[in-house]
């Protein structure tokens, strides 16, 4: 049981201190299929939580990533630039997309847990 | 000659339907028909599988026609070139063509394949246009030849460069097939017509088989070690890479012949100074495009970043002023970074030529080239 906690568009966020490290899931990445390019946001980008915050692209299509909770960007993932596949390869960890120094603290907690993520996404087949 | 146009309503089968599911294929709608995206190994994979190998696809959802004449092929040949800009009446028997329905504008209504096979022509059209194809055949050579779709055949396509390697092992005779030729052959058992041809590049074939038997046909090539099953996402990479248009895409009934840069394959006999010039639909419009030029033409694009840059996307000049719009475009696997297609004004259309694209509201450069992206790899003989 982790404290990764999932939104409805299959985002998760990890709470590491007041920043939060932000990705796709595997069932996400799973659905997207081959990413081949993630345009992530500008360090210092501030963003409301809801708003589009970066772009993956895959073989098939560009699906937009909008920012699970509201805050500034404070670290991306330079990985991603040279092997967007990361995000295939390993979504809860080397594929994470960006950090955000979160405004509001409990801002993660009204989201999905480990468990609820499951049934959520088990729902959906 | 692949395309995309969903149909509302009941999704048609292909003969393989069954096979595709055994196989953990992911199904989407497409040209009306339930069709395999791609399977377990997912699209990058399967599309370097058919460029290192050889890549079995499923594309039943094709329209197979069948067009004979009164007196054997050759007045069925006189009749369809009312319809193409090409010339199908010196098509030899065995021999296969590209060929484009236009409309009384220049614009084209489909892109298709013409094979003379012997006593008939056969014709195979796009399937989310094969229904009207059908309906301008009627119109147009009813008087003259009798037309015959063939739903009841299955259409399968085996590319790659082992491709020629694999089906002669269960039918020697394909060995003898150079690009573009065609010719009856039993395989596994089943009555097929090979066509040496296909949609991604490589060396392959395109085998029409009886609906009955395809499926065992599909399951004993996947049985070769060199063969594995692939999707249309591929298909599309592939294509793309290859520089072919995609009907509804690169071309419809808004681009002409000449704007789409497939001048290539207006027959000479069928231009001015041919043998049969004109005489069919559109013909004034495309023949003084051909002499006089057009204001756009297809060109290859590729972007200089790494985003890849997809049908939509408006191409401006320096000044911000638009000049044309990409028609495709994605990430191709084998070129290793985006590639493009659109239509820009004349005067851009120079490989060499740098421009921008808008993405989401940024300015991307990008620049014309020359295509294909990835080397074309017919086998010519």
């Amino acid at each position: 049981m982790s404290d990764r906690r999932y939104t409805e568009d299959h985002e998760w966020v990890l709470l590491e201190g007041d920043t939060a490290r932000i990705g796709i899931s595997d069932y996400a990445q799973e659905q997207l299929g081959d990413v081949v390019y993630v345009e992530l946001p500008e360090e210092g980008a501030v963003f409301a939580e809801g708003a589009q915050v970066a772009t993956v692209e895959s073989v098939k299509a560009a699906s937009e990533i909008y920012a699970p909770v509201a805050g500034e960007v404070v670290e991306v993932n330079g990985a991603l630039d040279d092997d967007p596949s990361l995000v295939n390869s390993d979504p809860l960890g080397d594929g994470w997309f960006f950090k955000i120094k979160i405004a509001d603290a409990d801002a993660a907690a009204k989201l999905m847990d480990d468990n609820a993520y499951k049934e959520y996404v088990e729902s959906l087949k | 000659m692949s395309e995309s146009g969903n149909q509302p309503g009941e999704l048609k089968r292909t003969p393989l339907h069954a096979l595709h599911q055994e196989l953990g294929a992911r199904m989407v709608p497409f040209a009306g028909y339930e069709m395999a995206v791609q399977f377990r190994d997912g699209i990058i994979k399967e599309h370097r599988h058919t460029r290192n190998a050889a890549g079995l696809f499923d594309v039943s959802h094709m329209g197979q026609i069948r067009l004979s004449g009164g007196s054997g092929g050759d007045s069925a040949a006189a009749a369809l070139e009312r319809l193409v800009p090409v010339d199908v009446m010196g098509l030899a028997e065995g021999r296969q063509r590209y060929a484009l329905f236009t409309n009384d504008r220049g614009g084209i209504l489909d892109d298709l394949m013409v094979t003379n096979a012997g006593d008939h022509l056969f014709l195979v059209v796009n399937g989310a246009c094969k229904d009207q194809d059908l309906a301008h055949l009627r119109q147009h050579l009813s008087a003259d030849c009798t037309i015959e779709p063939l739903p009841d055949h299955g259409l399968l396509a085996l590319q790659g460069p082992q491709a020629a390697a694999v089906l002669a092992r269960l039918a020697p005779a394909v060995a003898e097939l150079v690009f573009m030729t065609a010719a009856r052959v039993e395989i596994a058992g089943a009555a097929c017509f090979v066509a040496r041809s296909g949609y991604t590049g490589e060396d392959g074939f395109e085998i029409s088989v009886p609906a009955a038997q395809a499926e065992a046909l599909a399951r004993r090539l996947l049985a070769e070690p060199e063969v594995a099953p692939i999707g249309l996402g591929a298909r599309d990479s592939l294509r793309l890479e290859a520089g072919l248009c995609l009907y509804g895409h690169d071309i419809d009934t808004q681009t002409t012949p000449v704007e789409a840069n497939l001048t290539w394959a207006l027959s000479k006999a069928r231009r001015r100074d041919g043998a049969r010039p004109g005489g069919y639909l559109g013909a004034e419009t495309v023949m003084a495009q051909l002499e006089g030029g057009a204001t756009r033409r297809r060109v290859g694009i590729r972007p200089e970043g790494r985003a890849p840059l997809r049908e939509g996307v408006e191409l401006i000049d320096g000044d911000g002023r638009p000049i044309g719009r990409i028609t495709s475009g994605g990430f191709g696997p084998t070129f290793g970074a985006p590639v493009a297609m659109g239509y820009v004004e004349t005067a851009q259309a120079q490989p060499g030529t740098r421009f921008g694209a808008m993405l989401r509201g940024k300015v991307q450069p990008v620049e014309v080239v020359k295509l294909p992206f990835v080397p074309q790899r017919y086998f010519r003989g």
